[in-house]
């Protein structure tokens, strides 16, 4: 459900940075990192990322997912592991609570991929 | 042909919520006030938990509720006899209350009052166990909330909402002689995720662990006291 938000925060992000550009550039794909150790369903996102651009500047364009993985630092042995998220965060060596997360939590806008229209086709500027 | 370019961008899907939640913390700030962010499932007992904390802390605090419900105003009414400002937000289809929805509510209470006599501003959030962890509002700190009759697997299942709380209230304690609840793995499952987080068992019911809660509220609020004025 909150994905749709997600999405509406993308989309209003991506048009700032378009608005800001001098031509109008044609978006090909846009770039996410989503962390697995996030609320973020990855599908749900694809999902209401193709229902809310539909008809708008960002219509064709794709939305790749780069899923990073749930990856804890364990102070006391020095050492990074994998959670098992569900079942198991605490280090599985000597038990110590989950607390430094290294990698998982990511919501980020990587980034833009685009391409502008023919040279030709382009007005020449006048500023 | 068309050449194919790169921009970076490198921004937090979640600023503008982020951006908002800083500015509506900014004022909170400027205020004096402290805000608490109390999320949970549906039915864990937000609403009964701030009826009682309404009616012992409001002798030693100035409190004003902001209330979110999907859309009903039925639990603001419940809160609105204990003579608290309640600013109801209905979030629609929303599944949990963002930063815009708290900041028009931080301005209603600054119109209707004065905003620098309050002390404390406690947010219920609407129930769910996953969306409201990933959209702060401006708060000074989360209190989290789980009924002991939701299950001892919970804080493993929705680990982003136990990770995140600085305060976790273990409600409905007065049911524990009817059910099979193991309290001790309550607490051992969410230390696996959230070392720091203080955890207080509590009956709204029968007052149990009531005193450590409003202990806690006015140390977070003390604390603030020192740092901020």
């Amino acid at each position: 459900m909150h994905e749709t938000d997600m999405t509406q925060a993308l989309v209003l992000t991506v048009k700032d940075w378009w608005d800001a550009q001098p031509e109008t550039p044609k978006i090909s794909k846009i770039h996410l990192t989503v962390g697995q150790f996030t609320c973020v369903e990855p599908a749900s996102l694809q999902f209401a990322f193709q229902v809310q651009t539909q008809d708008t500047f960002l219509a064709g364009a794709t939305l790749v997912i780069h899923e990073t993985p749930l990856i804890a630092f364990c102070h006391h042995c020095q050492q990074d592991y994998f959670p098992d998220l569900g079942i198991q965060y605490a280090c599985p060596t000597c038990q110590s609570a989950m607390e430094d997360i290294r990698s998982g939590r990511e919501l980020k806008i990587d980034r833009i991929e685009y391409h502008c229209a023919d040279a030709s086709m382009s007005e020449p500027s006048t500023r | 042909m068309h050449q194919t370019f790169d921009a970076a961008l490198g921004i937090n899907l979640l600023h503008v919520n982020q951006d908002g939640a800083d500015h509506n913390r900014a004022h909170f700030d400027q205020w004096g006030i402290t805000c608490l962010n109390l999320m949970s499932s549906p039915g864990a007992g937000k609403t009964a938990l701030l009826e009682r904390t309404l009616a012992t802390l409001t002798s030693e605090l100035k409190i004003a509720v902001i209330e979110g419900d999907m859309t009903t105003e039925l639990d603001a009414d419940r809160l609105r006899q204990f003579g608290v400002p309640v600013i109801a937000i209905n979030t629609g289809r929303a599944c949990h209350l963002d930063s815009k929805m708290v900041a028009g509510g931080l301005h209603h209470l600054a119109h209707e009052y004065d905003p620098h006599t309050f002390d404390l501003v406690l947010v219920e959030n609407v129930g769910n166990l996953v969306c409201p962890a990933e959209f702060e509002v401006g708060e000074h700190a989360k209190v989290a909330l789980l009924s002991l009759t939701e299950g001892e697997d919970k804080p493993l299942k929705y680990p982003v909402m136990f990770q995140e709380a600085d305060c976790l209230l273990i409600t409905k304690m007065d049911l524990a002689p009817h059910l099979d609840m193991d309290l001790e793995q309550i607490i051992a499952n969410v230390r696996q995720i959230n070392a720091q987080v203080a955890i207080i068992p509590v009956s709204a019911k029968t007052g149990e662990g009531m005193e450590d809660w409003f202990d806690w509220v006015q140390s977070v609020v003390n604390d603030r006291c020192v740092t901020v004025r």
